[in-house]
């Protein structure tokens, strides 16, 4: 009714090009930001701390293998060793120079994680799909290897882990024990905002296309003029700029102190689900499957116990457990059979149905 | 349309039970429990949250809760996951609790910093951050009966003793098995150390976490280097793979001692060649005591535990219980020095500080000879109490030793690096500013 396409003109292309050409979804998405940073003053802390600033690091991370294997078509099995990277460059700058400030740190502590990423990005070159994947898991047991064995990297901390230090921002603590999750969470969500603001731009661009370009067939994109070498390796930088940004965010912003053990080869599976489930080559995709794949589990602890309890059925935390479990992965194989384009598909074609409605085409 | 009347449904339900839902009572402790009875370590973590359930629920049951407040316990799954430990921390914390055991490492280091500041206290019990033994520096954690390091001195000090001396240790090599993470480094300092002072031989056998149940080839290298001892630091599925393999290569197995993680199932897993494996303990095995007769008869036998009979007494529910003894005792001084029926955290870790479980006590709760005295105090969170050696005779546990005294002068020296390291690394640690009971 109100999602409607008529009398919007365009009447220039920079306006055809937009990214959201409708009213109604910018609209949206600024209301949804609004609500987003609305969300600090209203939400609990428990809604804080344990559902929006993991789903928001989460996203990040997601958005960063999206941009890998959603837009360039390479598979990566590294993205927890990537993450990690970013968490201990992170980790190394701010107890070096604690005298910056911390979120300028954040920000560069992506570079290492993408230097990192395109060493190990340089054999996508040779190898293709599967093997490519084997290759990065190659970096994920190599690092993760690297965060046991080198003391130096959690400055000879003998108990090997990682913890966020008192860092303020405008005088505010927003690392370390006494930081609100209020604080955190704006913090959190304003990199988070940004950097999909930035992805958005890279996405939709003249880079954005190189990579598309690469993905559906890279010998016509070497044909066409695109240099391969320097495109893939742009796509494993960047991509590795975000997952080491989100693996900052995730230590000392949401957990506030961890082991090497976070980084293994089960976070990189938790993302790559997350991508595969919300969408390839979808940022809002990212979101949805970080969504579906991190709070979902959250929201059904809470809810079955208290399906349950009604019927004077109660059941023990572990049960509970179980059934999440089963719940999700049915969600997950039920998703993919509907719609195997991801969740970013279906939100597509239900806005291509609003558009008609209430005609059916 | 189906689907449309189904989720309505749910929504419905889901208000109706939110609200239905009771509120916790005023005179009650809400106590919750960090339970991990899925994921790959279940198969120890099963038989710990039911010891910790029952003996809580026993004195429910029996007591009508501590000092007739009762307790309100909740589980909490962690799946031995950080992530979920620390979904578990954020969901129990609104709830005022007045303890946490996140029972994993990976869990404990993130809330270390965050219990000063929720004021919840954290019982890692002989896991976590061996420094937090430091009452001083760390108020809100305590880490009892005993840290890594006066494992592994205790353990060589048993050896040196078998060989008539630590001196004859000289010229002996000692293999040293351990889980390659934190954890199972820990002890490597002290270890070299003691080999340069007295003039054995280490050699390392690390086992990478994803090959826990794979150690094929550190056995092999154990073939050949032959040492004259096995010491294993390993947790979950890695004791059971140890146990195997070392029978499986024909090591002989009262050389092979460990720290106090393997339980009885690790153990047999070797069969009946690993009869004369060793660990350290610090708690009775069985059931032989009224406090865990009176969980069988209050709990057990009225089916509100999860653990199945034979199961009861076994090394890591009995583990269980002991956590669960320390809480309540916890509890219980709270009490007594607050003078309050319903204490709060902060109460709790007065209480902690205050314990002091000697025989006497001990047996006024029904555990007489269960385990050896602990006393903790506003400076010392860990008692650095001994542990005794006991041996698998092919069926169950056999304890062989008097308790054991750590080497507490080389203890001393690892923990206050390790502290002092922690708080500098922390720039802005805070000090500590609970004042200290004048009982301890």
């Amino acid at each position: 009714m109100l999602y409607r396409e008529a009398g919007q003109f365009k009447t220039n292309y920079v306006a055809d090009s937009a990214i959201f050409p409708l009213r109604q979804d910018r609209i949206g998405l600024g209301l949804i930001i609004i609500a987003a940073y609305a969300l600090a003053f209203l939400g609990n802390s428990f809604l804080l701390q344990a559902v929006m600033i993991p789903f928001l690091v989460f996203s990040l991370a997601s958005i960063g293998l999206n941009i890998l294997t959603g837009y360039t078509g390479l598979l990566s099995l590294g993205t927890g060793a990537f993450m990690g990277v970013g968490a201990y460059a992170c980790y190394k700058l701010m107890t070096a120079f604690p005298e910056v400030n911390v979120i300028v740190w954040i920000f560069v502590s992506g570079f290492f994680s993408a230097a990192i990423g395109a060493l190990f990005g340089l054999p996508s070159l040779r190898i293709k799909g599967f093997y490519l994947a084997v290759a990065t898991l190659a970096a994920q047991f190599f690092l993760q290897w690297c965060f046991i064995r080198i003391p130096w990297l959690v400055n000879y901390n003998v108990s090997g882990a990682l913890d966020a230090p008192l860092r303020t921002l405008f005088g505010t603590p927003i690392m370390g024990p006494n930081a609100t999750p209020q604080t955190r969470y704006l913090v959190v969500l304003t990199i988070v905002i940004l950097l999909t603001w930035l992805a958005s731009n890279l996405v939709h661009g003249r880079i954005g296309r190189m990579w598309i370009a690469i993905r559906d067939m890279d010998l016509a994109a070497e044909l066409m003029g695109i240099r391969p070498l320097q495109t893939k390796l742009l796509a494993f930088a960047v991509s590795s700029y975000y997952c080491g940004v989100a693996g900052a965010l995730l230590v000392f912003l949401w957990y506030g102190g961890a082991e090497y053990d976070v980084f293994n080869i089960n976070q990189s599976f938790f993302i790559l689900f997350m991508v595969i489930i919300g969408g390839l080559g979808s940022l809002i995709g990212s979101f949805f499957g970080a969504a579906l794949i991190f709070i979902l589990p959250i929201v059904l602890g809470i809810v079955l116990p208290a399906i349950m309890s009604p019927f004077g059925i109660s059941v023990g935390a572990d049960v509970i457990e179980h059934l999440r479990f089963m719940i999700v992965g049915a969600l997950i194989i039920f998703f993919l059979i509907v719609e195997p384009h991801g969740l970013a598909r279906l939100w597509q074609i239900g806005k291509q149905k609003l558009l008609v409605w209430p005609f059916p085409y | 349309m189906s689907f449309r009347k189904l989720g309505l449904g749910l929504a419905a339900a889901t208000m109706l039970a939110g609200m239905a839902l009771p509120a916790f009572a005023q005179d009650s402790v809400y106590v919750p429990l960090f339970t991990y009875r899925t994921g790959p370590f279940a198969g120890s973590g099963t038989h710990i949250a039911d010891g910790m359930h029952d003996y809580l629920r026993m004195l429910n049951e029996r007591d009508g809760g501590i000092g007739g407040v009762k307790l309100v316990l909740e589980e909490c799954e962690t799946g031995y996951d950080t992530k979920k430990g620390v979904e578990c921390y954020e969901s129990v914390k609104g709830k005022n609790p007045v303890i946490v055991n996140p029972w994993s490492t990976g869990i404990t280091l993130p809330l270390i910093p965050r219990a000063s500041v929720d004021k919840i206290p954290i019982l890692s019990m002989a896991y976590g951050l061996s420094a937090s033994a430091r009452g001083d520096i760390f108020p809100w954690v305590f880490n009892p009966p005993a840290t890594y390091w006066d494992g592994l001195s205790m353990i060589v000090k048993y050896i040196g003793e078998k060989e008539g001396g630590l001196e004859k240790l000289k010229g002996k090599k000692i293999g040293f098995l351990h889980l390659d993470a934190a954890f199972g480094k820990e002890p490597v300092p002290l270890l070299q150390e003691l080999a340069k002072d007295i003039g054995f031989e280490v050699a390392l056998y690390p086992v990478a976490a994803q090959d826990m149940q794979n150690q094929s080839s550190q056995w092999l290298s154990a073939r050949r280097d032959r040492p004259d001892y096995m010491i294993m630091w390993g947790w979950g599925s890695m004791n059971g793979a140890a146990v195997k393999e070392a029978v499986r290569s024909g090591y002989p197995m009262d050389k092979f001692y460990s720290v106090w993680w393997p339980g009885e199932d690790d153990a047999r897993a070797g069969g009946a060649g690993a009869k004369g494996f060793k660990m350290l303990n610090w708690h009775a095995v069985g059931t032989n005591f009224p406090a865990i007769q009176d969980i069988q008869k209050h709990v057990v036998d009225k089916g509100l535990s999860k653990a199945s009979k034979d199961k009861v007494g076994e090394l890591l529910y009995n583990r269980g219980v002991y956590n669960s003894l320390l809480i309540a005792e916890g509890i219980a001084q709270a009490q007594k020095v607050t003078g309050k029926k319903v204490v709060t955290g902060e109460d709790v870790r007065r209480g902690m500080e205050n314990i002091k479980l000697d025989p006497a006590r001990l047996k006024e709760l029904g555990l007489e000879g269960f385990t050896d005295q602990l006393v903790l105090s506003c400076s010392d969170h860990n008692g650095h109490r001994a542990a005794f050696m006991q041996e698998w005779d092919g069926t169950k546990w056999v304890k062989i030793s008097n308790p054991i005294e750590p080497m507490t002068d080389r203890v001393k020296g690892q923990l206050e690096a390790a502290a002092k390291d922690y708080a500098e690394k922390n720039a802005g640690w805070p000090k500590r500013t609970e004042a200290c009971d004048k009982a301890s």
